[in-house]
Order: structure tokens, then sequence, then C-alpha cells
């Protein structure tokens, strides 16, 4: 008897492990093995045609699907309660498609600018060199994303947790003002995790993840992922052509009559991967499924392990500010209670009264955090956003994205917190 | 029956029972939603008859296309639907004419007939509405996992591999071990 035979809604902890991992079909496999393949043979030209017809479920090309790929994808889904997922090569690539999905040249969404930096750096250049323009609205005010609102609107892109600043935006709200205007709603919860926060939950039509982070949770594979929530009415008002419109690349199948509450996740991947290519590869889709399996511990204990990191920060003479939301001070812990209850991730800001100086200092002086750039992994890491990850930004875009000169992010692993509290105190007090 | 959710096990015991499934509103336009789910179920061992006034008398993948319910020389053990909700309580009414009666009325993704579905019902048939059994079928088979979607179903056992291909599973959900043809 399966699980949903009895009626029973498995547990986050229970869908972390087996969602989308039956036993392999054909060998009866129990992990889920590594399909290493770029290609599946048919089993004569009728099934051939029916699978690249779209008419049956199943594998053709590993651009387009692979089946350790698929394990992933359903994990994820399952996970954020979604329709269905589609894992692609990096959370920008994810980005790329998801937009390209709902956009045509000279089209316009809607973004927060308190994004991680190399998100605004692609929606302010590689996306407007192909026509999607971005317009910025503050997560702080939410007027300014009523009032962007055009007729050529075409989606509202938000992290539910922003790197690095720290910012939790009221998802809730966002939805209800994406719902007026009847576009969907993005939310990227690389930092959040659906452990910590269920976007889908409070109105997000499409989530977005690096897998990179702390989904894959080791830093060892690139990914990116795009769920479906299966909320959005494509047809409603005819402006999603992908979706509501026979396609010519499908001798004129309409995907959303056709595929109904997972259309848009089978248009990003019929339309979108396939033509454009990014694909993830069944390897490192086998780690980060294997990471997903520790996700709720691992969380648990990033998010634990941060709070003991920030308060500590908070009592020392070199620090000037921190910026995390599990702090009873922090600017933003009322929306954390509401969104991330159970905590608020590894990823904070710090201000060191030192500035600039200070920052490298203590940068070059940890031996346990390791200096890199990158977040989500077992190991506690350090950077200086304003010399590295934000460098391309400008000072005025640095300072908005709390990515200024005094700034240095951390991303809290899951080691011993006293081992982590005194590599910090070495660094701050090295000479 | 609650139409806002069925059980697993409610969809799976119809697909696992019915073998004749009568398509009403069958289209022959190879991009329609209905072709999809008629060659698909073909392929998946049902038996499935095309209903289409327009097209009675031809055959579709070796299925003759009838023009109403009535007219079909066989017992239907499912009568599904591809029409829109104020055309189904019509179509309920001639399949519960028929001798003998249906199982299963099945209304297609975005389709809903409370009306319809009362009245099947209290005939004694099983209702399924706003649902696509291609999808159904793909989902408790695992088959739809292959895209990414999520199928609501976990198991600890090996799906079952119906034969005759690589990549066509049952809904056994390996209660039979059968090789995998080729």
């Amino acid at each position: 008897m399966t699980m949903a035979d009895a009626e029973r809604i498995p547990g986050f902890n229970t869908l972390a492990i087996h969602a989308g991992a039956k036993p392999d079909p054909t060998t009866g496999a129990r992990a889920t093995p590594i399909y290493q393949t770029t290609s599946f043979v048919f089993d004569d030209v009728d099934h051939a045609a029916s699978l690249f017809g779209l008419q049956a479920f199943g594998n053709i090309y590993t651009r387009i699907g692979n089946p350790t790929c698929a394990v992933l994808e359903e994990r994820v889904a399952a996970l954020e309660g979604g329709t269905a997922g589609l894992a692609v090569a990096s959370g920008h690539a994810a980005q790329v498609i998801v937009m390209q999905t709902l956009l045509v040249p000279g089209d316009e969404f809607i973004a927060s600018k308190k994004l991680y930096g190399g998100s605004i750096n692609q929606f302010n250049h590689a996306f407007k060199s192909f026509g999607w323009n971005v317009v910025w609205a503050d997560p702080d005010d939410l007027s300014s994303f009523e009032t962007a609102v055009t007729p050529k609107t075409k989606a509202i892109f938000i992290e539910s947790i922003a790197n690095p600043g720290g910012v939790v935006t009221d998802i809730e709200a966002i939805g209800k003002i994406a719902r007026k205007a009847n576009v969907p709603l993005i939310v990227d919860n690389t930092l959040a995790t659906p452990y910590l926060c269920k976007p889908i939950e409070y109105g997000a039509d499409i989530v977005v993840h690096s897998l990179t982070k702390f989904l894959g949770g080791h830093g060892n594979s690139i990914g990116g992922m795009i769920v479906d929530a299966g909320t959005f009415n494509w047809s409603r008002d005819k402006k999603y052509p992908m979706l509501c419109e026979p396609r010519p690349e499908y001798s004129g199948i309409v995907l959303h009559e056709t595929f109904g509450n997972f259309a848009f996740a089978i248009a990003c991947r019929v339309l979108g991967l396939r033509d454009l290519g990014p694909a993830l590869s069944p390897f490192n889709a086998f780690l980060i499924s294997t990471g997903i399996e520790t996700l709720p511990l691992r969380m648990q204990r990033h998010s634990d392990n941060a709070l003991a990191v920030a308060t500590w920060l908070t009592q020392r003479p070199e620090v000037a500010w921190v910026s995390y939301s599990g702090l009873p001070s922090d600017k933003y812990h009322s929306l954390a209670q509401k969104y991330c209850p159970k905590g608020c991730g590894a990823v904070m800001t710090v201000g060191l009264k030192g500035g600039y100086d200070a920052g490298v200092k203590l940068v070059s002086n940890v031996k346990l955090f390791s200096h890199l750039a990158n977040i989500g992994d077992t190991r506690s890491l350090i950077i200086h956003p304003a010399s590295t990850t934000h460098k391309q930004l400008s000072d005025a875009q640095k300072v908005q994205a709390g990515a200024g000169p005094d700034v240095v992010r951390l991303s809290i692993g899951i080691e011993d917190k006293e081992d982590i509290i005194a590599d910090l105190e070495l660094g701050l007090t090295a000479k | 029956m609650n139409h806002d959710s069925y059980p697993d096990a409610y969809i799976r015991g119809i697909l696992n029972t019915v073998k004749t499934i009568a398509m009403v509103g069958f289209s022959p336009n190879t991009a329609r939603p209905s072709y999809f789910a008629f060659k698909y179920l073909i392929e998946r061992g049902f038996k499935v008859i095309p209903i289409n006034p327009g097209h009675a008398g031809k055959e579709f993948l070796g299925q003759t296309c009838y023009a109403a319910l009535a007219d079909v020389p066989e017992p239907i053990d499912m009568v599904d639907i591809f029409r829109a909700p104020q055309f189904v309580t019509p179509i309920v009414e001639e399949a519960l004419k028929l001798t003998p009666k249906p199982q299963v009325i099945w209304m297609q993704l975005t389709i809903r007939n409370d009306e319809a579905a009362k009245l099947a019902e209290d005939a004694g048939l099983k209702v399924v509405m706003d649902r696509c059994p291609k999808i159904e079928y793909g989902r408790l088979s695992s088959e739809i996992s292959w895209m990414g979607i999520n199928s609501r179903t976990l198991s600890s056992r090996r799906a079952q591999n119906l034969g005759g291909g690589f990549q066509r599973m049952g809904l056994g959900q390996g209660k039979k071990e059968e090789p995998s043809g080729s």
C-alpha cells in the first residue's frame, strides 16, 4: 500500500527522503541511479513520435529530461507544495527560462530592489539586452509595487529572504498585488528553503531556487529549479502566448489546455530548456537529491547556530550592527516570525566599526570559516561583498542591497557553534 | 463522493477495473487534448471508442467512431466526456439509458457539472470530474514522474513495468513482477 492510498499526507521529513524516489523500476535499485546517458532508445517509431509530440510521458534526451533529474524535480516540487518542477543548470538559468516563458521583448517585470547581487546584474544587463525590462520596487514600501504595474507587466519577482541583507519580504501582501494585476508572483526561495518558508502557501505562483545553496547543501554542485505552483490561470487574459496559444513548435498544441495545472513547468521544459539548453547534469542532480534528504536536519542546525552567532556578535565591541531577522531587535523580525517561524536561516550580514579595513582583516584571519563566494554549505563561509560578489554594483546599489564597504556576509555552517564563535573571535581580535 | 478531492484508491480502482471507454467529444485533430488521451489510453491497453457525430463511421487508430453512445454495439464501462459543462447532463442521461449501464462517468480536466454527477451517482455509477484519465494513469503508475510532475505518491515498492516497451508502467505498484519486454 502506498502512503497515498492510506490517505495520509506525508510530513516534510518523509517527503525530503522519499518524494520522487521510488525504487528504480528496471533494476529495483533503492538509491536513485545516476542515469549518465545523453539519450534513451525508443520502442519503435510510433513511441518516438508520441514522445516528441508530448503525447506520452517518457525520456528522450537529457537536455529535455533525465530520470535522475526527474527525482530531484519531483522532490523539490513536493517539498514546496507545487504541481511540478524543472531542474536546470543553475539558479540563474532558472530565472532566464522563467522570464523567457512569460515575457516577449518590450514586456516588463517588477522586481524587489533588495535581491541577490547576481540577480540584480542579470536583470539590469542580460535581461535588458533581451528586451525584458525590469522595474525596481522597494519591499519596505509595498505601494511601490502597486504603482509599478503597467499593461506591459508580466510578472513580479521577489526573494523570500533576500541575500545578503536578510530582508524578509511580505510575500502575502505582494501576492495580493500580483493577483490584482493578474500576473504571476515569482519567489526565489533559495535562502529560506521550503523547510523554513513555503511561499506557495502565501500566494507564490512560481518558486525558483539556486539548488547550489542549502538544498544541495554541501557546496559540491551548481543547480537551479523552477517549481510550478499550479495556481495561475494562464488563459484568462491571453497574455502568455507560450501557454495559451497553439505552439507551432508542437503542431499546434495549447499547453495550458493540454497540461492543466502543471502547464507552466511543461512550457519551461519543452520550450525553454529544450531551446535554450541549460540542462542539469544527472550527476549534479544525484548529489543535490542526496543533500535534500537531510535538508530538515541541516536547516534547523544552520538556523540555530546562526541565531547563537548573531546574538554573540551583537555583544562584540568590534561590531556596529548585525542584520539577521532571527534577532528580536531586527527590523524584519515580525515578518520572519510569520514566514519563517522555525528559524531564519544561515545567512547574516555584519557591520564592522572599523569599516572596509576591518572587513579585510576579519576575512584574512579566520581559520574555520572559508573565504569564498557562496552560501549554504555545511561549512561556515565568509565574504566581504563590497570587494567581491557585489563589486560590479554602484556604491548606491551596494548600500541598497545591504552590501556597503563595512559589511561582511556570513553563512553559518553546521559545525559546533562554540567553534564557529571562537573562530570569529580570533578574526575580530587579530592585530 | 467528495468531488473536490478524490482518494488515490478511488481513481486507481476505476482505472484498474474499466476496460472499454467511450470518449464523447473526441477530436481527430492530433494536437487536441482528447486525441492525446485517446492515443495514450489505447497504448496502455484500454479499448477506447471515439464518439463524434461529425466523424461517425471513420476509423481512428483502428477504432470505429460513432455518432452517439447508443450506436456503440458493445458494453461501455466508462464514459469519458470532453464537452463543456453545459452539455454534460444530456450525455449522462443518454449513458444511463444504455444496457448494461456504464460503471463510471468521467468528466475531463476543467469540466464539472454537479447536477449531472448526482444523476449518475443516484443510478449507482461512480463519477470523476475535473480530472484527465491520462494524467491520473501517468500519476498513479509513476510514468508522469519522468516529467518532474509531483505525483503525490510515495512508495518503497518498485513500479510495475507493463512490458512491451521501456517506458510503459502499470498501476500494480509492484504486485506483479513482469519482465520488461523488448
